[in-house]
């Protein structure tokens, strides 16, 4: 036998609006760009919602109402949960409709898809419970099994996923760590015995996420048919093939034009056409099959760039300053037990305000893989960092007992002091 | 393989350093050199300045190996306005010895480089802007050889706007369209050239300038006025209606709002010192504005670049910019730059500002001044971008050109 595991990211951060020096002490609102562009967080939901949500989920219902064996997993942030509530609740009806099928796992993560796990242990967990809330009240699930963001991974994530209850855990199928070892199997982390490691074929997930539209790669035009061999070469040296992807893959990264869409609409049929072969959720995976072996990861393996590590998101020093200043502040934020300043604080460690401050791409002289609505990483960082010291401002407001702040050169200096 | 001789260029300039007045002569220097690293023969064409001694030419000359200098008799110097060269000679006492206009020099000099382009034996003329192009233009009638004509700058950029001047610009136009290639040392110039000329831009070639590393390196001191404790924002160049200068110091009030212990410093001649330091007054910050009126050069100007915290260029119109590179080269200052400038095109550790957007220019200003990391990372990455634009990489896209217009290329060994 051997199984798919089709498994959908997906997320939006609160991008941070042109924030400028003069608004620190004046305005609040991090995050309500309404220009329209790029920057304006409605705005953009509701684009990739018409470009790749609805019509993706469209075809994942269909897919669900002809085959009874179709199945597979979705992660939500709880930023895009969020923002679909509130700009596009119709969206979210079409996502609760999948998962009322009962053959659609949502797995966990952080409400705030953050990097707080290598920060802070405490508002990670915080941010794991948040999350864990939210996807019970939207759609009525407990999650069992546990995706980071950017699907980083570690030994001491395993141990903490299986020490808070998760049966299984996510990771990149990555060669340096693997060896010899096929990720088409089901692992344990280095000493852990009850929790598995579901390891994405990043060459099969890559085809479709990556490579789908390129005309110049020698797998194109990739039919399902196609597709379906490769998978089916498997068989025999391999009992899960996991696909792990962006969501947004669908409409918004290989656009409609491409015939993504097609692709997905054809796929489960092309698949199973073979006897032995299916589709299973994670849960249902890690139920199926034994682990074959540990996999040891003392770093942390992600499923971003050649590098597969963090530096696109704490790589270089504007984005290690401003993660390590905004971290600086969790216990004076957490002290002032004002929700929406905590919640703020919250939304500015979405991983995405860091990766927007990436600038490796330059050096590696490829543009394309940088993706941001800023005009420039510089830029990304000083609109950070000015709402950064808004947050400290209000802080220190908080403290002084809502003092009046006379001048304008008085609030500068007490948003800056650190 | 190729044993066949190499390839001549007769190059047409208007100065040369050390006795040149601005950007031009270091740029044409940047590029004779490295074009003549690459085994390209150059006869570089100057209008023979008077007052310079031979030996002043004689001795760059021996610094610049295989280049070779020919003068022409003309009372030339690199003033780049009418007006300008206008007031120079009325200041040294009278018309020059042929005519007492730029324009009538501009004229001569292309009559006398007809002469050279009969005797030399050349395969290429190159013509380093408005200056030398009809020189250069006359050069292709005499010899029938292809004609680049090399645009640092145009008429639009002096003017700040559209008002430019219709005899220079008439020069350029026709020369542009008379020549088999048009340089532009950007893309943002290539787009007037493009615009506002009417050239086809399938013959228009960007090719970015290069930074030329001085012999003479001055370490320069920390300021005074740093080590007391302020923090120094400084604008080097000329004070003209090209430069922005006046949103430097709208920038300037509002950024001291936030970062009071800062002084602005104005280092350059031009002629709207007096307008400039009116409105430092109207703006109520003259305490915060230090100007140098004067030309700051040497050991002052190592010492300004080192000890400033932030080096902006405002330029309304800048073809390039190349002080912006030797600020971050020299005293591993962080750079803002004009979005509307060359040099925004090759450097991205910078940050970019439209000139007259000085709120983002003052925002940019205090994010700088207040967060170490955004500061250090602009300098040690700008300075190792500066550092990798060279003239190296302009003279092989120059090259390319030879060899289109050529359809050969002869280096001297193989």
């Amino acid at each position: 036998m051997l199984t798919i595991c089709p498994y959908f990211h997906v997320h939006q951060p609160y991008r941070i609006k042109r924030f400028r020096v003069f608004d620190i002490g004046h305005d609040h609102n991090y995050f309500n760009d309404a220009s329209g562009t790029s920057l304006d967080n409605a705005w953009v939901l509701r684009k990739v919602a018409e470009k790749s949500y609805l019509p993706a989920n469209a075809v994942l219902q269909e897919l669900l109402d002809r085959h009874p064996e179709f199945r597979f997993a979705f992660s939500f942030s709880g930023t895009v949960l969020e923002q679909m509530e509130e700009y596009a609740p119709h969206v979210l009806e079409t996502f609760k409709k999948l998962v009322d099928s009962g053959r659609v796992e949502i797995l966990a993560d952080t409400y705030h898809h953050s990097l707080a796990f290598f920060y802070s242990k405490k508002e990670f967990a915080r941010q794991v419970a948040q999350h864990k809330k939210i996807i019970k009240r939207i759609f009525g699930k407990e999650p069992r099994v546990f995706r980071h963001t950017e699907l980083c991974y570690s030994n001491e994530l395993a141990d903490w996923a299986e020490d808070n209850g998760y049966t299984g855990i996510l990771a990149e199928g990555w060669d340096p760590v693997l060896g010899w070892r096929s990720p088409n199997f089901v692992y344990n982390p280095r000493d852990r015995k009850k929790i598995k490691v579901l390891l994405k074929n990043y060459k099969l997930s890559d085809d479709i996420a990556f490579r789908f539209g390129q005309k110049s790669w020698e797998g194109w035009p990739l039919t399902t048919e196609k597709f379906a061999q490769w998978v089916f070469a498997h068989h025999g040296n391999g009992e899960t093939v996991n696909l792990f992807m962006d969501y947004e893959t669908f409409g918004e990264h290989q656009w409609a034009d491409t015939g993504i869409f097609d692709f997905l609409r054809n796929l489960p049929s092309e698949i199973l056409k073979h006897p032995d072969s299916g589709f299973k959720t994670p849960s249902e995976t890690i139920e199926s099959y034994d682990a074959v072996g540990e996999i040891d990861v003392p770093h942390v393996l992600t499923w971003a760039d050649t590098e597969r590590d963090l530096t696109a998101w704490i790589g270089n020093e504007i984005q290690q300053t401003s993660i390590k200043a905004l971290y600086d502040l969790e216990e004076e934020v957490l002290r002032t037990a004002d929700a929406t300043l905590i919640e703020d604080w919250r939304k500015l460690q979405t991983s995405d305000h860091f990766y927007y401050m990436c600038t490796k791409w330059w050096s590696d002289g490829d543009v394309h893989a940088y993706f941001s609505p800023y005009q420039s990483p510089y830029d990304a960082h000083i609109a950070f960092m000015n709402a950064l010291s808004d947050l400290r401002f209000r802080l220190r407001k908080t403290e002084s007992g809502n003092r009046i702040i006379k001048t304008k050169r008085e609030a500068a200096r007490m948003a800056t002091q650190t | 393989m190729n044993t066949s001789p190499r390839t001549k260029v007769l190059m047409l300039g208007w100065e040369f350093p050390p006795h040149s007045t601005g950007g031009l002569g270091v740029a044409c220097l940047g590029l004779a050199q490295a074009l003549t690293a690459s085994n390209v023969d150059i006869s570089f064409v100057l209008p023979r300045r008077i007052n310079v001694s031979h030996d002043s030419i004689r001795l760059l000359f021996a610094d610049v190996p295989n280049i070779s200098f020919t003068t022409v008799d003309s009372s030339l110097q690199g003033y780049v306005t009418s007006s300008e060269y206008d007031r120079v000679m009325r200041a040294s006492g009278g018309p020059g010895q042929y005519g007492n206009t730029l324009l009538e020099e501009v004229r001569r000099y292309a009559l006398l480089v007809r002469d050279i382009a009969k005797r030399e034996t050349f395969d290429i003329i190159h013509a380093h802007d408005w200056l030398s192009m009809l020189a250069g233009v006359e050069a292709k009638k005499v010899s029938g050889k292809p004609l680049i004509v090399h645009v640092h700058a145009t008429s639009y950029d002096q003017a700040g706007g559209d008002n430019v001047n219709p005899h220079t610009y008439a020069i350029e136009r026709y020369a542009m369209h008379e020549a088999d290639r048009v340089v532009a040392v950007s893309g943002y110039t290539k787009n007037i050239i493009v615009q506002k000329y009417g050239v086809n831009p399938d013959k228009v070639r960007v090719v970015h300038n290069g930074v030329l590393h001085q012999s003479d390196h001055y370490e320069g001191k920390v300021l005074a006025l740093k080590e007391a404790g302020y923090k120094i924002v400084l604008y080097l160049g000329r004070v003209t209606i090209q430069k922005g200068v006046d949103y430097f110091l709208r920038a300037a009030q509002k950024a001291l709002q936030y970062e009071p212990d800062t002084v602005f410093v104005v280092a350059g001649t031009g002629d709207m010192e007096a307008q400039m330091l009116r409105e430092a007054g109207w703006l109520g910050i003259s305490d915060k504005v230090l100007f140098l009126t004067k030309f700051v050069g040497g050991e002052e100007r190592a010492s300004l670049l080192k000890s400033a915290d932030i080096f902006v260029m405002p330029s309304v119109s800048e073809p390039f910019g190349l002080v912006p590179l030797e600020a971050l080269i020299e005293g591993g200052t962080p750079v803002i730059i004009s979005k509307q400038s060359g040099v925004s095109e090759v450097l991205r550790h910078a940050l970019r500002v439209d000139f007259w957007d000085t709120d983002e220019m003052a925002n940019q200003i205090v994010a700088i001044l207040q967060h170490p990391g955004l500061a250090h990372q602009l300098s040690e990455y700008g300075r190792e971008e500066a550092n990798s634009v060279t003239w190296q990489k302009a003279a092989e896209k120059c090259i390319e050109i030879y060899q289109e217009l050529t359809g050969f290329w002869r280096p001297a060994v193989s």
